[in-house]
């Protein structure tokens, strides 16, 4: 079935809800208006106000008593607006929701869901493309996942749901509205595994979120010039799923890190580090990385020479094969 | 679940014009302005009005990616800002162009955030007036930070009328939810700041209604923290301007903080993004028209004898405004990205610079393969 990521997302959601009654939506929006990207839509009319609540206006809130609903067995999932409006919750997802299992000897389960759409490119004005995920990623007690297409969003927003782990889905706006194919029969891949999108053989490039579709455009416009580009979509940030990186970066001997976010200290430094440790004989050039610049975001029409793009990737991909 | 809240509709209002244009008293507030100076705030309604339809249609052109309406808010703005010295200092929503109207941005400054060339528009201090903020609250703390700062210097209570000053923080009904409102309000009671809290309950935050933010009248909240509250009809010009007036003298008076509730009506979409009609009655919205804070002042000129001549030039003179505001939207140059690198530090890092070098020479690059 082809179908939008937002409407993949929605019916993800209405299963998980459809499945367990312990599974509650909360957040600003989420109710009669069915969120401001309409992820929700029709959820509070089908499931009613008590599963699927518009929350006040407080982030710190919403993260917090889904803390409190999670201790009474429910199941939140919670939608923080954009990127930029998750902060007045950081203490809550940072101090309680990451360290109350482990605080508590593993006697205390966060099974919460936190809804980020995140990312850049669709020309908004500012704190509505910011890419925070690395922040997540790197606070021990929160798994962190990014869907790039609707067959991943339907499935791994269910099997985030089925966490017994609290996990941050960071959901691509910019391709909220683009369709793809959606299977809802077959088995879907496990969550915590990242995978390789297109097979190739002359360089690796690794990519998550809205950038999966950038590089596997990036590998089609690079066939002109008799490249073949291997793409992997890493879907799980933390935990990283790096075997079938290092596979491939062992085959093709260059390594390109993809990502919105800021350079220094970003997940891109993570994935290059362990490149280097587990692929140093293979390597031919040092790992690439094309990213965001260490800048706050800057204004939408300055956005396309910030977000990595195709010139920038490809770009990137031969200054590895000319090392 | 929350919708009813009856409460809200009781707590009485200050009123000082009617919306058909009848002026009223009230014991403690009055508008001590003559005609002229409801014309002043006539034209203040009339230009601000103006920028928001001029700002709705350059959006809807594709010239702004965004804009936030601030139709039917426009009392609650002009009459709170007008009341502010210009020595005294604001901070203003995204929502707030009557705000910046008031004190003397050239409204095209206000465009560039939404048209994405800009992430400001002024330097805060030629306005005494701080960048619009866009995080919800945020900025009722900074006000209460900027008042205590006042205090320190000793700016308030001194009896000088050319020294004294006070703050205003203006925010949403929604925003009322934030835990940095709370804590501001909480600073402002305990520290006694010459802050002024100016809540525009324009009754919407998004789809939510404002019942859904709080149990009690905003207005209630005041008694809580320990400060003065009041509730003043935000269509109303005239009492906006009273209330607040006389809000902001307490506070450079060093008598401490006030909060406002301004009980206002969203008249447009939250932004040209979202669409009311999933979520409220066209006839709700009717019925606040018929409250519209403009027509009221011109009802009230009308019959004190303001010559045709004042609305004639006064609707030229707006129509210049839409001229300029669209030239100027059209003009803005575009942002450099290579530049934006010289404003993330003061004293700028190794990385900072490395990154502006391999920018610089990466467009050179692209550019030199495109011309080539
Ligand atoms: C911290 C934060 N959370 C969420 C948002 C998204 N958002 C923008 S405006 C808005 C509603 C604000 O309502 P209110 O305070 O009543 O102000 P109004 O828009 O009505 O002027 C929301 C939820 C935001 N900008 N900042
Ligand atoms: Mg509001």
């Amino acid at each position: 079935m082809r179908m939008t990521m937002v409407k993949a997302l929605n019916s993800g959601l209405r299963i998980a809800m459809e499945n367990d009654p312990k599974v509650l939506l909360m957040g600003e929006d989420v109710g009669r208006l069915g969120g401001v990207f309409r992820v929700t839509e029709g959820l509070q009319k089908d499931f009613g106000e008590g599963r699927v609540m518009d929350s006040p206006l407080a982030e710190s809130a919403i993260v917090g008593t889904a803390v409190g609903l999670a201790f009474r067995g429910f199941r939140p999932v919670v939608e923080i607006q954009f990127d930029g409006f998750v902060y007045p919750a950081y203490d809550q997802i940072v101090s309680q929701v990451a360290k109350l299992h482990f605080r508590s000897r593993g006697r205390v389960r966060m099974p919460m869901v936190i809804r980020i759409p995140f990312g850049g490119g669709i020309g908004a004005v500012e704190h509505h493309s910011e890419s925070p995920e690395g922040q997540f990623a790197l606070t021990a007690g929160l798994k962190v996942v990014s869907c790039a297409d609707p067959h991943d969003a339907h499935w791994m927003i269910q099997q985030a749901i089925a966490s017994d782990d609290p996990v941050v889905f960071m959901e691509p706006k910019r391709r909220y509205w683009e369709t793809g194919e959606v299977d809802t029969e077959t088995a879907p891949a496990p969550l915590w595994e990242s995978r390789v999108v297109r097979p190739g053989r002359d360089a690796t490039v690794i990519a998550y979120g809205a950038m999966v579709k950038t590089c596997l455009d990036s590998a089609r416009a690079a066939e002109d010039d008799g490249l073949d580009l291997e793409v992997i979509d890493l879907r799980t940030l933390s935990p990283l799923d790096l075997g079938p990186v290092v596979e491939s970066v062992r085959r093709t001997g260059h390594a390109i890190v993809v990502h919105e976010a800021a350079r220094t200290l970003g997940l891109g430094a993570e994935i290059a580090a362990r490149i280097t440790e587990e692929c140093f004989y293979s390597l031919e050039s040092p790992v690439q990385r094309v990213t965001g610049y260490d800048m706050p975001y800057p204004p939408s029409r300055a956005e396309h020479e910030f977000l990595p793009g195709l010139d920038r990737i490809l770009d990137a991909v031969d200054r590895a094969r000319a090392y | 679940m929350n919708q009813v809240n009856p409460a809200a509709h009781e707590v009485p209002f200050v009123q000082l014009l009617t919306p058909d244009g009848q002026r009223v008293t009230d014991a403690e507030h009055s508008f001590d302005g003559d005609r002229a100076a409801i014309e002043g705030l006539y034209r203040d309604l009339v230009m601000t009005r103006r920028v928001d339809v001029e700002a709705f249609a350059l959006q809807r052109h594709g010239e702004l990616g965004l804009w936030p309406p601030a139709l039917g808010q426009e009392a609650a703005q002009v009459g709170s800002a007008r009341a502010l010295k210009a020595h005294d200092y604001a901070f203003p929503t995204y929502r707030d162009h009557g705000v910046a109207w008031a004190r003397g941005v050239d409204p095209s400054l206000l465009l560039g955030v939404y048209r994405g060339t800009d992430l400001g528009g002024w330097d805060p201090a030629d306005h005494q007036l701080a960048l619009p903020n866009i995080i919800i609250g945020a900025q009722t703390l900074h006000a209460t930070g900027y008042a205590m700062g006042l205090t320190l210097e000793g700016l308030v209570g001194t009896g000088d009328s050319e020294r004294d000053s006070a703050v205003i923080a203006y925010f949403g009904d929604g925003a009322t939810s934030e835990g940095d409102v709370s804590e501001a309000l909480d600073w402002a009671a305990v520290h006694q700041a010459p802050v002024v809290f100016f809540c525009e309950n324009n009754h919407y935050a998004i789809s939510l209604p404002a019942a859904n933010q709080s149990h009690v009248p905003i207005v209630q909240r005041a008694a809580g923290f320990g400060l003065p509250g009041v509730r003043v009809d935000g269509n109303d010009v005239l009492a906006c301007h009273a209330v607040t007036q006389r809000a902001l003298q307490r506070a450079r008076d060093g008598q401490g903080p006030t909060l406002i509730e301004a009980v206002t009506y969203r008249m447009g979409a939250h932004t040209t993004s979202d669409d009311p009609s999933r979520y409220r009655e066209a006839a709700e919205v009717a019925e606040w028209k018929a409250k519209d804070p403009i027509d009221r002042v011109r009802l009230l000129l009308e019959a004190e004898g303001t010559t045709p001549e004042f609305f004639a030039d006064l609707s030229a003179e707006a129509d210049a405004l839409g001229v300029h505001l669209r030239q100027a939207c059209q003009n803005m140059p575009e942002p450099d990205l290579a530049e934006l690198f010289d404003h993330v530090f003061v004293e700028s890092t190794v990385e900072n610079q490395q990154q502006q070098a391999e920018y610089v020479a990466w467009r050179a690059s692209i550019e030199g393969s495109v011309s080539a």
